[in-house]
């Protein structure tokens, strides 16, 4: 069974997404950073796939994303570096990039490469549905991977029940309208924008990300939602780690409880 | 046929891969420019601002010594006559009033060179909006006195300090911002680049480049068909002005020249279709200077206009389906082309319109050929660049 379809069939709260740069901090690290979120008891990792050009990302995630390819990080590093992480990783995975670098390995290529070295779901900010619809789903589908789509305050109904169609993973709530970064507290107006979501009873679970940084806002997403995505947050605790290990694990330990 | 479809192709290339966060912003511009645009009111106001403020029509003027030179009737198009220096203006004019009418209220932007950014300050300042553009911190130093013209009118001007700090970060960095404020604000693209609808929307504001040299060339030959029309292609817009109403006419022959920077295989060179393959860059997939692994190679070239990775995905279709005709002009050549101009006819033109003068050594014509040349933009903004080159 997909992790995915797993995960948000036997656990339905508070579920924690831990999203870092593939090659960050350094061009190894990957695979330990991957361990230190699994242990820290995270309930998922997203892999970004690094790029010259994240149009959504902020200043943080844009500056790991240029570490990361200044290190040699490239797709084919990356899926080497995979190659045995289910020796090692229970968790569902999910790698999040942009479209380009996919288009060029080869969407079908790609695919395959994903379901043989085990990850479960993608995010492609820039695959927009209909796109994916004519071009990729049938890919997807073959390779047993769950496509997670964005939605934002500015996103109509309608639009949200179209993805809520779409969707086969989980529904990535983007916090406020804003690129990636972590911001200070939630505002009510996001608040209000969590429980209206809330109140169209999706068909799929949905995780809020973007200006998550803590234990309070994670639990206050939370609590409108399945659970939460950490990002920026993460990659700064990455960047300013003295013991990677042991500092990703203080982290997530203080996320998930106070 | 080169038409955009209604899902934004043009052939293989366009369309709209864009964040879902962006979606709202442009399926807005989408569902009303058409019927916009095509109102009466917006017509007048356009066409009136065209002629009264930008100073439209500009010139068919026929470059007699330059003719002489190469051996051809060679006309030049004035967009270096237009307010603010180049062609960038006729483009800003129609989002600004667009934007109006879909009750906006900031307008941002980004640039290269400046002239965008120049063009977007004066529409913003004449129409009392809030103006912020974006602009490559290596671009605001080569591109100095473009920086205080924007601030003079008002603007604010914001560097780019991710990625290789030029053009593309800009745009990356407008494209954020336009995420970050997705209600107020319009963004004002600068060339045939970009999600749909922006680049068949920019064309069309541009197209009446083509539009005029028509009826001009009628007055003055007799006939509305050039064999030529030659233009420069950075995102590729003064181009997709030029080439719009000939799009379809196959006996006008379209050529677009492109920066070869140090040479198309030196490594430092913006000639996109010569070094180029499919990918999606800002929005849209065209043809995109890359590496195997799919991230974005800097470009290089002496005109910071023609300094971009990527082309119009109408461009790339144009060079796929072979209706355009591409060449790749080096700097140095660029440089002795703008320089030619000016000792010949008394025009010193922008950097990025000498590289459509300089195809004129390459290209093969017949004498009795008729060749139009989009003069895009005036020298003034490069003088630094022709002092520092200094083979004058
Ligand atoms: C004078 C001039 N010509 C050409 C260009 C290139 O833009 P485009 O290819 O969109 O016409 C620029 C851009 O700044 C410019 O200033």
């Amino acid at each position: 069974m997909n992790r995915i379809d797993n995960l948000f069939q036997t656990k339905k709260e508070n579920i924690l997404s831990i999203y870092f740069t593939a090659g960050f901090p350094k061009l190894e690290d990957t695979i330990m950073v991957m361990e230190g979120i699994e242990e820290a008891g995270a309930d998922i990792i997203e892999i970004g796939m690094p790029y010259s050009d994240p149009v959504a990302d902020g200043p943080t995630i844009q500056e790991s994303n240029k570490v990361a390819l200044e290190n040699g990080m490239s797709m084919k590093k990356m899926f080497s570096q995979l190659e045995s992480m289910r020796d090692k990783i229970s968790i569902p995975v999910v790698l999040m990039g942009y479209l380009n670098p996919i288009m060029q390995y080869g969407v079908e290529a790609f695919c395959q490469k994903c379901k043989e070295v085990g990850v479960d779901g993608l995010i492609v900010p820039d695959l927009p549905i209909q796109q994916y619809q004519e071009d990729y789903k049938e890919l997807f589908d073959q390779y047993d991977l769950r496509n997670t789509f964005l939605i934002s305050p500015q996103t109509s109904e309608t639009r949200i029940r179209e993805i809520d169609k779409q969707s086969d993973g989980f529904i990535y709530m983007v916090s406020s309208h804003s690129i990636t970064g972590a911001k200070s507290g939630i505002s009510e107006e996001q608040i209000a924008y969590f429980e209206g979501v809330k109140a169209m009873e999706l068909a799929n679970p949905r995780l809020i990300g973007f200006g998550i940084s803590d234990h309070a806002t994670f639990m206050t997403a939370s609590s409108y939602s399945n659970g939460a995505i950490i990002g920026s947050a993460f990659i700064k605790v990455l960047r300013d780690a003295k013991n990677l290990k042991q500092d990703i694990k203080t982290f997530i330990q203080g996320v998930k409880q106070a | 046929m080169i038409k955009v479809d209604e899902k934004g192709f043009y052939g293989k290339f366009g369309g709209a891969y864009i964040p879902e966060m962006l979606y709202p912003n442009v399926e807005e511009l989408k569902n009303n420019y058409e019927q916009i645009t095509q109102s009466d009111e917006f017509k007048k106001e356009f066409h009136h601002l065209l002629r009264d403020y930008v100073g439209r029509p500009t010139p068919l003027y026929f470059a007699e010594r330059l003719s002489e030179k190469y051996g051809a009737k060679i006309y030049l198009k004035r967009e270096d006559l237009c307010h603010t220096g180049a062609h960038k203006v006729n483009n800003t004019i129609g989002q600004i009033i667009l934007a109006k009418k879909l009750g906006k209220k900031r307008i941002i932007a980004e640039t290269g060179a400046g002239q965008h950014g120049v063009a977007t300050a004066t529409v913003c300042a004449l129409m009392g909006m809030d103006c912020t553009v974006y602009m490559g911190e290596i671009d605001m130093e080569r591109q100095k006195p473009n920086v205080e013209r924007m601030r003079i009118l008002g603007a604010k001007v914001v560097p780019a300090t991710s990625g290789s700090k030029t053009l593309k970060d800009a745009t990356n960095e407008a494209l954020r911002q336009w995420i970050n404020n997705p209600v107020d604000t319009h963004y004002i693209i600068g060339s045939v680049v970009g999600p749909h609808p922006y680049p068949e929307m920019v064309a069309r504001f541009q197209s009446v480049i083509s539009e005029e040299i028509k009826y001009q060339l009628k007055e003055k030959e007799d006939r509305e068909n050039p064999d030529l029309v030659i233009a420069c292609v950075g995102g590729g817009s003064n181009a997709a002005g030029a080439f719009y109403h000939y799009y379809n006419t196959p006996e006008v022959r379209l050529v677009a020249v492109e920066a070869a920077g140090l040479g198309v295989s030196s490594g430092k060179s913006a000639a996109t279709t010569a070094l180029g393959t499919s990918g999606v860059l800002h929005g849209s997939k065209t043809l995109l200077m890359q590496t195997e692994d799919g991230q974005v190679i800097e470009p290089h070239s002496i005109s910071a206009g023609l300094d971009y990775p990527g082309i119009g995905p109408v461009h790339a279709h144009l060079f796929d389906s072979g209706r355009g005709e591409f060449y790749a002009v080096e700097d140095e050549d660029a440089m002795k082309a703008g320089v030619e101009l000016s000792r010949l006819e008394g025009i010193i033109p922008a950097i990025e319109s000498a590289h459509a003068l300089s195809a004129l050594k390459q290209v093969r014509f017949n004498s009795s050929d008729i060749i139009v040349v989009n003069l895009s933009g005036r020298g003034d903004k490069d003088l630094d660049t022709y002092i520092k080159w200094g083979g004058y």
